[in-house]
């Protein structure tokens, strides 16, 4: 079995700190003993595996970077090893840890009051409550700022109608972070399950992202008392943040999956004799490896300089568009390489490639489509916004 | 009670080791160190035993081993020890483990308050001698048990019962502390360090002793030293027989009997 920094082509390691390093080798331990002997059934029964969420918690997964509520107190590269490493176990476990971290924990923390952080972040950093975040509807997830899910004030209360679409954890939450429209602009509110007139309906049929639950979410008349708005989130800008957190780790977790597919390639190669010899003495081959490695190897810096500025609070969103789809794509492309490289073998979810390779279809249009930061970029560049 | 767990700093057997091509030893560039998995084992026990266990009121970890061996000390910390004490000089550094031990034992005998209980591996998966916990025993004259597979200590935590498996039964040993005990595979399941705890760990004390506290390990020098490492060799190919099961058998039988010569 290889280490968990295969391939280092460019020996990032070394520009890692202890700290860092530790992190990550955890989670690659913590991936490799427990995600990868039960993820591949996982995907084929469609299941998320529950019954890791309490370790996950136990290891300090969720608002690692938070410094109070329990949490570790990491910083952003670590936060993103974590994500790389849950990504090379699997999409959905890392989309699990994303949301609950990232689009959830951050905005209470954020956005919150006192009274909503010391509430929900100690039970959430214990998983002892779930969360996810409704943002996309079912008419277009690419444009939020159309969203017709509508929270009028009556009284001194909110009143919720609407629904969300793809809301990744939708049935299993706790409490969903919900984005709607007022009088005023966008706000969020924390709509617990159980308040009258919420429910939820996991999507069937998926083809990626199998182990990971994704609902849709429906408020008829749902009542809220102006306690559970998020007090100081006002405008798209505030949902979009927490879509820049949650974008940052999956530029890390988009390399986590194109190791895991290399590794399984290359492994092969060495193997596999064809015309008297392994794969590996061929130059196409060769070619391909030498490929996929080239690639990674930016996708690692890509992520490394990106988290030293999110840390430095030098990040800017566009940048971490340019990550996001410059990782998931080469996650992508490499997944699909090599599931190529595997033959038929390759089309089995007994290897990882093509289930990465599923995956990754969701990650590449979800927390904006590659289209959508590509466009972000050119705008960035361009000054003109071309969507 | 108070427990001392002996941990090292050696390469992850995850990763495939390389030799020098002048077989002075292996090539240690760019490899990954880890705790000794078996160490682990004791550090694992020790939280366990505080966590059941009322009167255990200080567990140390130490390891003997370069700058970088401190990080295996964090991972101890991270699962539960309150502080560290690391052996670091290149004075130190051999590859007898007798004389690693004897190093080991000069720092505890150093130590203020003696220990109940002292736990290591049955060994450690680089040298892989299995010398250590006997021979720190020795050095601090200690009862000893190898390869413990249970472990129960009397409620006034005077007394143990250990268990161990041997050739076809298992012994059970009773034995009064203070005692050493090396830890097979199996006893406890170590816990993963949490996240939180890593970085907490950063702040638990860590004391570094060099021959200038333990001026004694000049004076025992290590006996043993290698003298030269070779790659195992390649693995010779695999035969695959194909047919018929019956086919296959005879084939079999044919090949142990006229090529193998085994049978
Ligand atoms: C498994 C999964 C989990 C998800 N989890 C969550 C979640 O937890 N919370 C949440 O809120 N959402 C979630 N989503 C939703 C996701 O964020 C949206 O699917 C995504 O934003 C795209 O929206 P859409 O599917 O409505 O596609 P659309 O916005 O309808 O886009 C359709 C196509 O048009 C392209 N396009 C869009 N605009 C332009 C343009 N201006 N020019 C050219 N092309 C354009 C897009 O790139 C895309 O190819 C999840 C999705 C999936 C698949």
């Amino acid at each position: 079995m290889p280490d968990s920094k295969t391939p280092d082509f460019y020996h990032i390691d070394s520009l890692l700190s202890n700290d860092e390093r530790q992190v990550r080798d955890t989670v690659a331990r913590f991936v490799d003993d427990r995600v990868l002997p039960i993820i591949a059934e996982c995907f084929e029964h469609e299941r998320f595996p529950t019954e890791l969420i309490p370790e996950m918690a136990e290891l300090g997964l969720f608002g690692p970077t938070l410094q109070d509520y329990g949490c570790a107190g990491l910083n952003n590269v670590a936060y993103g090893l974590i994500m790389q490493e849950l990504e090379r176990g699997d999409s959905g476990v890392r989309s699990f840890a994303s949301v609950q971290s990232g689009l959830v924990m951050y905005p209470i923390h954020t956005y919150g009051s006192d009274e909503q952080k010391k509430r929900w972040l100690p039970e959430m950093a214990r998983a002892r409550k779930i969360g996810c975040f409704g943002l996309t509807e079912p008419d277009g997830g690419s444009d939020p700022g159309t969203m017709k899910t509508r929270a009028e004030k009556k009284g001194s209360d909110w009143v919720l109608n609407g629904a969300k679409m793809w809301i990744t954890s939708g049935s299993i939450a706790d409490v969903a972070v919900v984005w709607a429209m007022t009088e005023h602009g966008v706000r969020g509110f924390l709509l617990e399950k159980g308040t009258p007139g919420f429910t939820s309906r996991d999507i069937p049929h998926k083809f990626s992202l199998r182990a990971s639950v994704t609902s849709e979410l429906f408020f008829d008349n749902c009542r809220l008392p102006e306690s559970s708005r998020l007090p100081t989130a006002e405008g798209l800008g505030a949902p979009l943040s927490c879509l820049t957190q949650a974008r940052y780790g999956i530029a890390w977790g988009g390399v986590g999956a194109a190791m895991a597919c290399y590794r399984e390639a290359l492994e092969f190669c060495r193997n596999r004799v064809l015309f008297g010899s392994p794969l590996i003495n061929k130059q196409h081959m060769q070619i391909r490896l030498a490929d996929m490695v080239r690639r990674i190897t930016t996708g690692q810096l890509l992520a490394l300089q990106l988290g030293r500025l999110k840390d430095q609070g030098e990040m800017h969103h566009t940048q971490v568009s340019l990550a996001k789809w410059n990782n998931v794509r080469l996650g992508l492309d490499i997944a699909r390489e090599a599931r190529d490289i595997l033959g038929a073998g390759g089309i089995s979810v007994e290897c990882c490639p093509v289930r990465h390779m599923l995956n990754l279809e969701s990650v590449i249009t979800y927390e904006g489509t590659e289209t959508i930061h590509q466009l972000v970029v050119g705008r960035e560049i361009t000054g003109v916004a071309a969507f | 009670m108070r427990i001392l767990t002996i941990v090292k700093h050696v390469p992850d057997s995850n990763v495939p080791i390389k030799v020098r091509p002048d077989g002075t030893g292996i090539d240690t560039t760019g490899l990954k160190y880890v705790i000794d998995p078996f160490d682990e084992f004791g550090v694992e026990l020790a939280v366990q035993l505080r966590e059941k266990r009322g009167d255990v009121s200080e567990i140390i970890a130490l390891t003997q081993g370069p700058e970088k061996a401190a990080e295996t000390l964090r991972v101890a910390l991270a699962m539960g020890a309150d502080s560290a004490i690391h052996l670091s000089d290149p004075i130190f550094e051999s590859f007898d483990e007798l004389f690693y031990a004897s190093v080991i034992a000069e720092a505890v005998t150093k130590q203020s308050t003696p220990f109940d209980l002292v736990l290591c591996g049955k060994h450690n998966i680089d040298l892989d001698a299995g010398a250590v916990g006997p021979a720190l025993a020795e050095f601090l004259d200690l009862a000893h048990v190898g390869a413990v597979t249970n472990l129960e200590i009397t409620p006034d935590g005077r007394r143990f019962t250990a268990r161990r498996r041997i050739e076809g039964a298992e012994e059970v040993v009773e034995g009064a502390l203070p005692a050493l005990l090396t830890i097979e595979k199996g006893l406890v399941e170590p816990r993963y360090p949490s996240l939180p705890n890593l970085m907490k760990a950063k702040k638990k004390p860590l004391t570094v002793l060099t021959s200038k506290e333990l001026p004694g390990s000049a004076s025992h020098k290590a006996s043993a030293q290698i003298a030269y490492v070779t790659p195992p060799p390649p693995r010779p190919e695999c035969k695959f027989i194909e047919g018929e099961p019956a086919q296959m058998a005879h084939e079999l039988v044919r090949f142990l009997r006229d090529e193998a010569k085994v049978l």
